[in-house]
């Protein structure tokens, strides 16, 4: 019985009661999985899955001249992949309502420069080292001004989210109904935006700018399996998120696996069970139950 | 109510409306009609000020939240997770805003609106889970809750049965004696004799706005089709609103492309 509980410790307690920087990866991690999450189920809806990943692509050449600028600095870092994110996003915007070009479309075309670019400023300026520690994080490097970082953007986020959740239901779920009672869509789509790219710049220190999307969308996209109505969506992808991100920081210690693509992996699996057990997954599907009367 | 002022709206510089003027009088009920692609849905679009004219101007004697918007079914997305209360609500955004409280007599007002379109006891079912006709009867709820003083309603009837049609029909003519203006497109030559006082028939221009009977000819329908099928890839700049030289010379330009063999 003792041995045990002595085992379950190691297995679970132990690493964070252990280490301040298992702590600290934990609280980054579990604060993102707050707010990134639901943001993500706000993507899927509105039929963007993928526009984290463009934009997280689209962060790189700022945190690629914060850094060669300040070296590692956290600030000039995040502070640069603020700024080229809105950058790409303002801009796409712009380019989809003034010419003929869908906002993918117009997004596609601006990720992909930026990320060229990205990668050619780091390269020139740093190591191999430096480019993988930039496009898949350290969740277990988080210092304390990354803590600071992280906390910040999930308070703004959850506060903007609870702020501007009628408005953003509005203009995702009827965006001709908005335009035709005089709102402006496009402030609303934007506003959404800036958080997204918070969100990814929070992330790139604990899990990497590619990392970061994962947290995202993945338990997004298991959540929109789960339930019927968008509260108790996003409610169940930030616990899925904390989930993942509890399971993946384990397991990386236990294992010696990359923090990050760890926790992401976690978020994977539990994706999978979704679409295995979830009532919109596959077993349900599968299974022949009996049909009500009305 | 809604005056309609010469006006042109072009997509990639073809006219699908092409200088239309007409006036849609406070508390009337009028059907617009014309064959596909005649500029039915571009009209409502301009006089909610969704597209920009590329001519002439749309004067609303009403405030814009006085002003509501039915656009066609398939505009909207059905697989958003949200409930018949949480779409019929969204009814109260001109009034409350982002951020505003929704009041006893609003939610009295929702209520009100959902048991009239007959959905009482579907408040919790999401809007996915509902068949064409009775989502088309929660936005006839929202509809409802917006009050407003000038409804435009886009194909309000398409995909219906005639059960759904005849309930929602009957809710037109309760808003058309509470003196609201109503302007639908339609299909059915029929129903807009049936029930719509006035008529507007487009094809792409105007070929007659007025009363349904006098609108509604054997010469006029044959026009509107006529007109409808033409579209021309090499079509001369149009100068209707120019002073008469350039109109002058697009003529002889025409008359000498005739004339060639």
């Amino acid at each position: 019985m003792m041995a045990t509980y002595q085992a379950l410790w190691d297995a679970l307690i132990g690493p964070f009661a252990e280490f301040a920087f298992m702590r600290r990866a934990l609280v980054a991690s579990l604060a993102l999985s707050l707010s990134a999450a639901p943001l993500g189920v706000f993507l899927t809806l509105r039929r963007m899955s993928l526009l984290g990943d463009a934009l997280s692509h689209a962060v790189l050449p700022g945190v690629a001249v914060g850094f060669m600028l300040f070296g590692l600095s956290l600030t000039a870092m995040a502070i640069g992949g603020v700024v080229a994110g809105l950058l790409v996003a303002g801009l796409a915007g712009l380019i989809s309502r003034s010419t003929q070009l869908k906002e993918d479309a117009s997004l596609a075309a601006m990720y992909l420069a930026a990320l060229a670019l990205g990668v050619a400023l780091i390269s020139r300026q740093g190591s191999q080292l430096d480019l993988l520690h930039i496009l898949f994080g350290s969740a277990l490097g988080v210092d304390a001004p990354g803590l600071l970082l992280v906390a910040s953007v999930t308070s703004i986020s959850l506060l903007a989210l609870a702020a501007g959740y009628r408005g953003l239901v509005l203009e995702t779920f009827d965006p001709i109904f908005l335009a035709a009672t005089g709102g402006r869509g496009w402030l609303w789509q934007q506003g959404f935006l800036v958080l997204v790219v918070l969100n990814l710049v929070a992330g790139f220190q604990t899990l990497g700018t590619l990392m970061a999307v994962g947290l995202m969308m993945l338990p997004a996209v298991s959540a929109r399996l789960w339930h019927d109505t968008l509260s108790a969506q996003l409610i169940n992808a930030s616990a899925q998120a904390m989930l993942a991100s509890l399971a993946g920081l384990l397991l990386s210690y236990h294992f010696d696996t990359p923090s990050g693509p760890t926790i992401i992996g976690c978020a994977g699996a539990l994706y999978l069970i979704s679409l295995m057990f979830s009532p919109g997954g596959w077993l349900p599907q599968t299974l022949k139950r009996p049909h009500l009367v009305g | 109510m809604v005056t309609v002022d010469n006006l042109t709206v072009s997509y990639r510089q073809h006219p699908a409306l092409h200088h239309i003027s007409g006036t849609f009088a406070r508390g009337s009920l009028t059907a617009v009609i014309g064959p596909n692609g005649s500029g039915k849905s571009t009209l409502l679009k301009s006089i909610m000020g969704l597209l920009r004219p590329a001519g002439g101007r749309v004067t609303v004697d009403a405030p814009r939240e006085r002003m509501a918007y039915l656009a066609q079914l398939t505009e909207i997305d059905r697989s958003f997770p949200l409930s018949v209360m949480g779409c019929v609500l969204l009814g109260c955004w001109s009034e409350v805003g982002a951020w505003g409280r929704i009041s006893t007599a609003l939610r009295q007002r929702v209520d009100t609106a959902i048991s009239r379109v007959g959905l009482a006891g579907f408040e919790q079912r999401t809007v996915g889970s509902l068949s064409s006709g009775q989502l088309q009867r929660v936005l006839f709820a929202r509809l409802m809750v917006q009050d407003a003083d000038l409804i435009l309603l886009d194909e309000p009837f398409n995909a219906m049965d005639s059960r759904t049609t005849a309930a929602l029909l009957a809710l037109i003519h309760q808003w058309h004696a509470e003196v609201r203006t109503v302007v639908a497109v339609l299909h059915d030559d029929e129903q807009v004799r049936a029930h719509f006082p006035q008529t507007v028939l487009l094809a792409r221009e105007l070929v007659a706005w007025g009363d349904t009977a006098e609108v509604l000819t054997p010469a006029h329908l044959h026009r509107a089709r006529m007109l409808a099928e033409a579209w021309d890839d090499n079509a001369d700049i149009c100068h209707t609103d120019e002073a008469t030289p350039a109109l002058s010379a697009s003529r002889t330009r025409q008359a000498e492309r005739v004339s060639q063999p």
